[in-house]
């Protein structure tokens, strides 16, 4: 069963259409790429699920609920919103890592903040907070990088922010994780770092949605691909068969662009 | 004689202390609102802010000072401030914090705006709050970089809070001018620059050990 409906999402900036009747699936413990020149809205897409943006038209429904409506503008409080958003991750193409943190403190930031709302905080804080920076502990270990738990963020490689920008995105363990080009804002050397890390979290079945250039990395991880241009879906499938043999000429078109250079 | 002058200097020095505490104390808070008044996205409150720091920062502290001291007192008929020096330095602390937060408004909107966007929006994606995201995230970064420009004002209110004098308060260079005027000696004047520039020294230091507790992250 899909664990995420898109439905019909339209979203103008000014009078520019940037998504049009954008539509699609996605099932639990897939991972699906989104593919696409610049301007094509697959930014502006996943911008949509993290309610950074507000589209003009359509639904987006998680778990069978609706999370969004357009054509019922819910007067949404800061709390609903909140909630909503805590079903996605996100991981920036800039990490926007908190500089005055710690790589550990950026990962624990939010749950200790959500932690603070629970009404038994007070009693067990200390037990609590434990837990919460073991969890943290946890997932740097995951991303490699128990060792770099104490560093702030300007001492940290482009790769290493990154893969901490991706354990924050998990600490609160969201339904689907999406990523907005991971790997645009790295050095070529260090993308293979981050894509490592993208590649484990496919293999241990997250649900993912992933913006990406890295055609090859789209077409071995991502179960479906996504492929966009002028803010429309032109073609969508599994990722194998899309990246391999695509049947629209516009795809034809860009992904030959890859496959010469 | 030497005595005599540090006594009154003195006596002028905490005068002059309580009116740039008690600005700051005020001006602070008072500035950091009229910034997120100047970046509120209800228009007419932003008119209204940029019109109000137009005409403070346009027209001179003094005549403000003037204003605030002697306007209530021609148009109600009464001084609200009372003719004690305590109510000369409530009148003198009113104006400058009017004066004080507009232009520490200006340096807290540039802090603010200059916090990339990236960081509300990841702090958003997190489920943060409006004041978790301000208080969290927000807040020490452009701490970090209003420290310069602040400095600056700051030590500018240092300096500013001669005007006083001419509401007749009896600040430090008021209590330095009496010594000219009364027997002519010009050598207190020249004391009188030394507690300012003492004042303004620690300030200086607290400023760059504020800048080097910071330097800890870009």
């Amino acid at each position: 069963m899909a664990i995420l409906e898109v439905n019909h999402i339209e979203k103008h900036f000014e009078k520019t259409k940037v998504l049009e009747d954008v539509s699609f699936q996605l099932d639990e413990g897939k991972a699906i790429a989104i593919i696409g020149s610049s301007g094509s809205g697959k930014t502006t897409l996943l911008r949509c699920l993290n309610f950074l943006e507000t589209p003009d038209r359509g639904t987006i429904a998680v778990k069978g609920n609706v999370l969004f409506d357009a054509a019922r503008p819910a007067s949404e409080n800061e709390k609903d919103i909140r909630t909503k958003r805590l079903h996605f991750g996100m991981v920036f193409q800039s990490f926007n890592l908190f500089p005055q943190y710690t790589a550990l403190e950026n990962v624990t930031l939010a749950e200790r903040l959500l932690a603070k709302e629970k009404p038994d905080f007070k009693q067990n804080r200390k037990q609590i907070v434990e837990q919460i920076e073991l969890h943290g502990m946890k997932l740097l270990n995951q991303m490699g990088l128990s060792e770099r738990a104490w560093h702030y963020p300007h001492q940290l490689s482009g790769g290493q922010q990154q893969r901490v920008a991706i354990a924050r995105a998990l600490a609160l363990q969201p339904d689907i994780l999406c990523f907005d080009e991971p790997t645009s804002a790295l050095d070529p050397e260090l993308t293979g770092e981050v894509l490592k890390v993208i590649r484990g979290l496919a293999e241990c079945k997250t649900t993912m949605i992933i913006v990406t250039h890295e055609m090859a990395f789209a077409r071995d991880v991502a179960d479906q691909v996504i492929f966009m241009d002028g803010g429309l879906i032109v073609e969508q499938g599994i990722a194998k068969e899309v990246i391999n043999h695509p049947k629209e000429e516009r795809t034809k078109q860009f992904l030959s662009r890859y496959t010469k250079g | 004689m030497l005595w005599t002058v540090t006594q009154t200097l003195l006596t002028g020095l905490a005068t002059t202390f309580q009116i740039f505490i008690f600005t700051l104390i005020f001006a602070l808070p008072l500035g950091l609102l009229l910034a997120f008044c100047t970046i509120s996205r209800f228009k007419p409150l932003r008119y209204l802010m940029q019109v109000l720091v137009w005409i403070i920062r346009g027209t001179p502290l003094m005549l403000q000072l003037i204003i605030i001291f002697y306007g209530p007192g021609l148009w109600l008929g009464k001084n609200i401030w009372g003719g004690n020096e305590a109510g000369r330095i409530t009148a003198t602390v009113v104006a400058f914090t009017i004066n004080y937060a507009c232009y520490f408004s200006v340096i807290f909107r540039g802090g603010i705006e200059g916090v990339p966007i990236g960081q509300r929006e990841a702090g958003q994606v997190l489920g943060m709050t409006k004041s978790q995201i301000f208080f969290k995230i927000t807040l020490l970064q452009m701490i970090k970089r209003i420290v310069p420009p602040m400095s600056n004002e700051i030590i500018t209110l240092v300096k500013d809070t001669a005007l006083a004098r001419t509401i007749a308060a009896q600040e430090l260079t008021f209590a330095g001018y009496s010594f000219m005027k009364s027997a002519g000696l010009t050598w207190p004047l020249f004391y009188t620059g030394i507690f300012y520039l003492t004042l303004v020294g620690l300030l200086t230091l607290l400023f760059n050990l504020i800048e080097k507790k910071l330097s800890y992250f870009r």
